[in-house]
């Protein structure tokens, strides 16, 4: 029946489209080396402010051009609430959170990822515009989820 | 053309009294449900506009407080109060069966004991967690156990469908189950094997952690189970839908549906895939690695590919009735569908919005890409598009034919009935439309916005479009309440549907072949855990045991 044959096609033409969009996503992974949180090491939430490296939260140099930052998300703050990178540097962000969970999204970046007690988040990005980038808490935690977020400035 | 004898005669099945009051009352608790949900969607969607109502609500103690009952109301009692009456009739009316009417009364009390439960724990402010439950947040006992109860109800409902099932097959051996039935069982199966990892989290971590039995909680691990379910119970919330579009729509619209055969397969990819993608929800988090993402990746693109089948054939279908009614051209059959029809106009316009919902979803699934709009309004924007216009309109839709066929009363002003169909869908295009563009400007969902320390100007068009179009949902749900209390107190007595509108396929069942295989349930069953183990085996070898760390928290 001729219905049937265009059900066909139709179905074909889908799943190719289907295969294409992971084809562009299999490239954006392994091409563009663009990557999701991954495992980066366990730590006791309620001891974080006594474990390194969130003992003393902070920017530090690692390499020429390459930036740590160490942070940690509770309620409601970030700390640092401020830091400070160099433009074009890659900065590779280390997060986690004492309480409950948390969000990390930085405005106009790929940095977007959870902080979950018990784990230690971990993604990196280049910043090539200068100018101060707020990063918002996108999870509920609590009343005053909505006065919780922090700022990148890029120099 | 073939149809099945059950199909078009309803003799054999007449739906007792005592049956058609408890499927009625199961259905109303989802309505009242949605109607106290809308007041607190209306105060989020003009927040986002930068303007606060919640002063004028009496009793509310916060936003999130109103979130939680929003999301707990219409995303959890709404769609399954529908599912757990519309489900197991058209199960009985598509074998000629009767129900059990213990299971009837027991899955009603369940679902009404624990919206007692969730009530009380959600207006005491004891339980804002939002509908996501998210440990270390900690509710009240109450809250989890109440929606325990709920999850028990369709547990007990599709046990009805199930002993429906038994006592069909042993007077019909080696017959094929009759379409309707076998897709409304299909759906609830799924649910009921997805609904495992979150019973398993409710009753093993946050129930007994919330009495004080256990300490501490892990975290990703209670996060990982919810979402090990929480993106199988979309599809729970879309397949009675599907199950409408599928099996009534057609003959709603006078034509017919295309194909026996591929509809069952559709339900079955449903039944395999719909559970083991829950890692798509958990892309950013830590500690889960990146190659276990990427395999729910794949899966979850596996899934998308039934929904495109039921656009085709739906669409098929409704080409078949618009041609019939005279219409021609590539495209002139689609302005002889009878619009008028508030049932059918109303389902259409759920199919409508659904293409915009089904692309957003592709796009939230797309691995990487998921970090430009993970948890920004992206998302609600999107799945205001999936449950709250496929499912809520499809739900709508359906109630303008099966209320009047439950009480026995004829619709109360199709007008009305139409209107509100097009309110709320033109209002869910604006309110989408706004959380979208906004949500790529990185505006955060779950979020006071009229109250928040910082703020964007490019979040202003989309927040101002996100009011606008929420402020015309409420109203276009608030009319649909209005139609139904009206038809249920000033109906016109005896002007009532009187049987289902199941629909009759262009290619009737096969009686032999590969196609019988697809009756034998059990098999599927087993292929969807080995699925599961499959997609969530890796992480739970790597992970367990549990890591208990966390404390409850009560910041509300």
């Amino acid at each position: 029946m001729k219905i049937h044959t265009y059900e066909n096609v139709f179905l074909w033409l889908g799943a190719i489209t289907l295969v294409g969009c992971m084809a562009a996503l299999a490239y954006g992974s392994f091409g563009l080396d663009i990557h999701l949180p991954t495992r980066a090491g366990e730590i006791d939430p309620q001891q974080v402010r006594s474990t390194a490296p969130f003992d003393q939260p902070g920017v530090r140099e690692i390499a020429p051009g390459r930036y740590e930052v160490v942070m940690t998300g509770q309620i409601w703050s970030f700390t640092p609430a401020v830091v400070e990178v160099p433009r074009g540097a890659e900065v590779t962000f280390v997060v986690t959170t004492p309480d409950v969970i948390h969000g990390f999204h930085i405005e106009k970046t790929r940095i977007n990822m959870m902080l979950i007690p018990g784990q230690i988040t971990r993604n990196r990005h280049r910043f090539d515009t200068p100018g101060e980038y707020a990063i918002i808490c996108h999870e509920y935690c609590g009343v005053g989820h909505h006065t919780m977020y922090g700022k990148v400035v890029v120099k | 053309v073939k149809p099945t004898p059950t199909v078009l005669d309803p003799t054999g099945f007449t739906l007792p009294e005592e049956h058609r009051t408890w499927l009625r009352w199961t259905i109303y608790i989802g309505y009242v449900a949605l109607t106290a949900g809308i007041f607190h969607g209306l105060a989020q969607a003009l927040s986002y506009a930068n303007i606060d109502i919640l002063r004028f609500f009496p009793g509310l103690r916060g936003y999130y407080q109103g979130l939680t009952a929003h999301g707990v109301a219409n995303a959890i009692v709404f769609t399954f109060a529908f599912s757990n009456g519309f489900l197991p009739l058209m199960t009985a009316r598509a074998l000629g069966r009767p129900l059990a009417p213990a299971l009837l009364k027991a899955s009603f009390g369940l679902l009404l004991a624990g919206n007692l439960l969730v009530i009380y724990a959600v207006t005491t402010n004891q339980a804002s967690v939002l509908y996501t439950s998210y440990a270390p947040l900690q509710a009240h006992w109450t809250y989890y156990a109440g929606l325990v109860l709920i999850v028990l109800s369709t547990w007990v409902a599709l046990a009805n469908m199930l002993l429906v099932l038994r006592g069909w097959r042993r007077d019909h051996r080696n017959a094929r189950i009759p379409l309707l039935g076998y897709i409304s069982i299909v759906s609830y199966v799924m649910w009921f094997l997805a609904s495992l990892p979150i019973a398993v989290s409710f009753l093993g971590f946050l129930l007994p952690w919330s009495l004080g039995w256990l300490e501490k909680t892990d975290p990703l691990l209670t996060r990982t189970l919810f979402w090990f379910t929480g993106h199988a119970i979309v599809y729970a919330w879309l397949l009675p839908a599907y199950v409408s579009w599928y099996a009534l729509v057609p003959r709603q619209a006078g034509g017919r549906l295309i194909s026996d055969a591929y509809t069952r397969v559709v339900f079955i990819l449903f039944l395999l895939l719909s559970i083991p993608t829950g890692f798509h929800h958990q892309y950013t988090d830590p500690g889960i690695p990146e190659a276990i993402k990427a395999v729910h990746a794949v899966l979850t693109f596996g899934v998308f590919f039934p929904s495109l089948a039921t656009a085709f054939s739906v669409v098929a279908a409704l080409e078949i009735g618009g041609r019939a009614a005279g219409g021609r051209g590539l495209l002139g059959w689609i302005a002889k569908l009878p619009w008028s029809e508030p049932s059918l106009a109303t389902q259409m316009l759920a199919m409508l919005t659904f293409v915009f919902g089904g692309i957003s979803g592709l796009i939230n699934a797309s691995f990487t890409m998921n970090q430009v709009i993970h948890n920004t309004t992206w998302v609600p924007g999107h799945f205001h598009l999936t449950v709250g216009s496929a499912v809520t309109l499809t739900h709508m839709g359906v109630a303008f034919w099966l209320i009047p066929y439950l009480t026995g009363r004829g619709l109360w002003s199709r007008g009305m009935a139409l209107s509100s169909a097009w309110i709320y869908t033109i209002g869910v295009l604006i309110f989408a439309r706004g959380m979208i563009s906004a949500g790529l400007e990185g505006m955060p969902r779950r979020t006071f916005r009229v109250a928040a320390t910082y703020t964007n100007p490019a979040w202003d068009f989309g927040g101002a479009l996100t009011g606008i179009g929420g402020t015309l949902m409420f109203f276009g749900i608030a009319m649909f309440f209005i139609v139904i209390a009206m038809t249920v107190f000033a109906g016109v007595r005896g002007a009532q549907p009187r049987d289902v509108p199941v629909s009759e396929t262009l290619t009737a069942p096969a009686l032999a072949g590969w196609e019988r295989y697809l009756d034998r349930l059990g098999i599927w069953v087993v292929a969807t855990i080995v699925l599961c183990a499959i997609a969530y085996g890796p992480f739970l070898a790597m992970y367990l045991p549990a890591r208990l760390v966390s404390p409850g928290f009560r910041l509300f």
